[in-house]
């Protein structure tokens, strides 16, 4: 775990940084920790709200290719700012099959650390971190607020990971 | 920190695509879509007025991108497509799915099959066979290496046309080539 003194990176951490660790709730009684996915790949998926247009369209392609990052073995972890009733509510009804994460309080505080918190609107950037099996970013894209990122970012950097942590 | 490339289509244009219009034109408009999704349903007159209006200048190409948690039906609708396809009838049923998107269940697609007068026994078997899954996740995919974020999604001679897609913004975009 990253120390709380650490000053916030006012960039997305780029790729060669060691991911911070962090623990947060995935559901109203369930905590995820980033460490838990050591020696598998992770893409984490920084979004700014539950319910917006754009994060929806964003979240319904990713579950879609929930499929594809098995191939890579990677999990695919969704963070924003709100509570952990809501991404419930919200997961049930887009029917999503991969952890939403609560980065709720203190407000914003692992989008911080990765550089991707938005103080001025109170909640994080639309941004990509692509994390190899030993915890180190190999991967950022910040995309504008308003425009999907899409996935082929995501892919390319699976494939550029180490071949032995690709399934066939 | 790289930005992804500019969006552009990956999968070139070639025989294994439904193509509708003149091998000679000079634009080929892309459409990735969705049966069930209610924008590529408006979307669809749209494309039919500019095929109508360019003629031999433009061809259209239609892949699949069906949001299967999103929309119930979509998925075996784009392998019904594919199904009558086989049969020689791919636009037939394309038609027939984006002007029913209330009715995708496997009864009406076996239905619509037996309107347009193809096997709808051979389409039933092919539909609970699976037998054009990999065939419309190729398109799938096709679309998601492309860029392709969300239905419809169009490129006009390989380049994503980003912004609004009624007909007035199409024409344009297909006239600027």
């Amino acid at each position: 775990m990253s120390s709380n003194t650490d000053p916030a990176p006012s960039a997305a951490l780029a790729p060669g940084t060691v991911a911070p660790d962090f623990r947060l709730p995935s559901t109203p009684d369930q905590l995820v920790s980033l460490h838990e996915f050591r020696g598998q790949p992770v893409v984490l998926v920084f979004y700014p709200a539950d319910w917006s247009p754009v994060c929806g369209d964003q979240t319904a392609l990713y579950n879609e290719l929930l499929p594809e990052f098995h191939r890579f073995d990677a999990e695919l972890i969704g963070i924003s700012v709100d509570g952990a009733w809501c991404h419930l509510a919200f997961a049930q009804e887009r029917k999503l099959h991969f952890p939403l994460l609560a980065d709720f309080e203190p407000k914003g505080a692992v989008a911080r650390q990765y550089g991707v918190y938005r103080s001025q609107d109170g909640f994080c950037e639309r941004a990509l971190f692509v994390i190899d099996a030993q915890g180190i970013i190999r991967w950022s894209y910040v995309s504008p607020v308003g425009v999907n990122p899409g996935a082929d970012g995501i892919l390319a950097a699976l494939e550029g990971l180490p071949s032995k942590e690709k399934k066939k | 920190m790289t930005a992804p490339s500019a969006a552009r289509l990956t999968l070139p244009v070639s025989d294994r695509d439904h193509i509708q219009g003149s091998p000679e034109a000079a634009v080929t408009l892309v459409e990735y879509g969705d049966y069930e999704c209610p924008h590529c349903g408006r979307a669809y007159p749209i494309v039919e007025a500019l095929r109508q209006n360019f003629g031999d200048r433009l061809r259209f190409v239609f892949r699949n991108f069906p949001l299967t948690q999103v929309h119930a039906h979509a998925e075996m609708a784009a392998e019904a497509a594919e199904a009558a396809g086989a049969q020689g009838r791919f636009w037939e049923m394309h038609h027939a799915l984006f002007t029913h998107q209330n009715a995708l269940d496997s009864a009406h697609l076996v239905q619509y099959a037996g309107r347009l007068r193809i096997n709808a026994a051979q389409l039933g078997e092919a539909l609970a066979a699976h037998t054009f899954r990999d065939r419309v996740r190729e398109d799938f995919m096709s679309g998601v290496r492309s860029g392709v974020n969300g239905t419809p999604t169009f490129f006009i001679n390989g380049r994503r046309h980003d912004g609004p897609y009624d007909l007035e913004a199409l024409t344009e975009a297909v006239e600027r080539v």
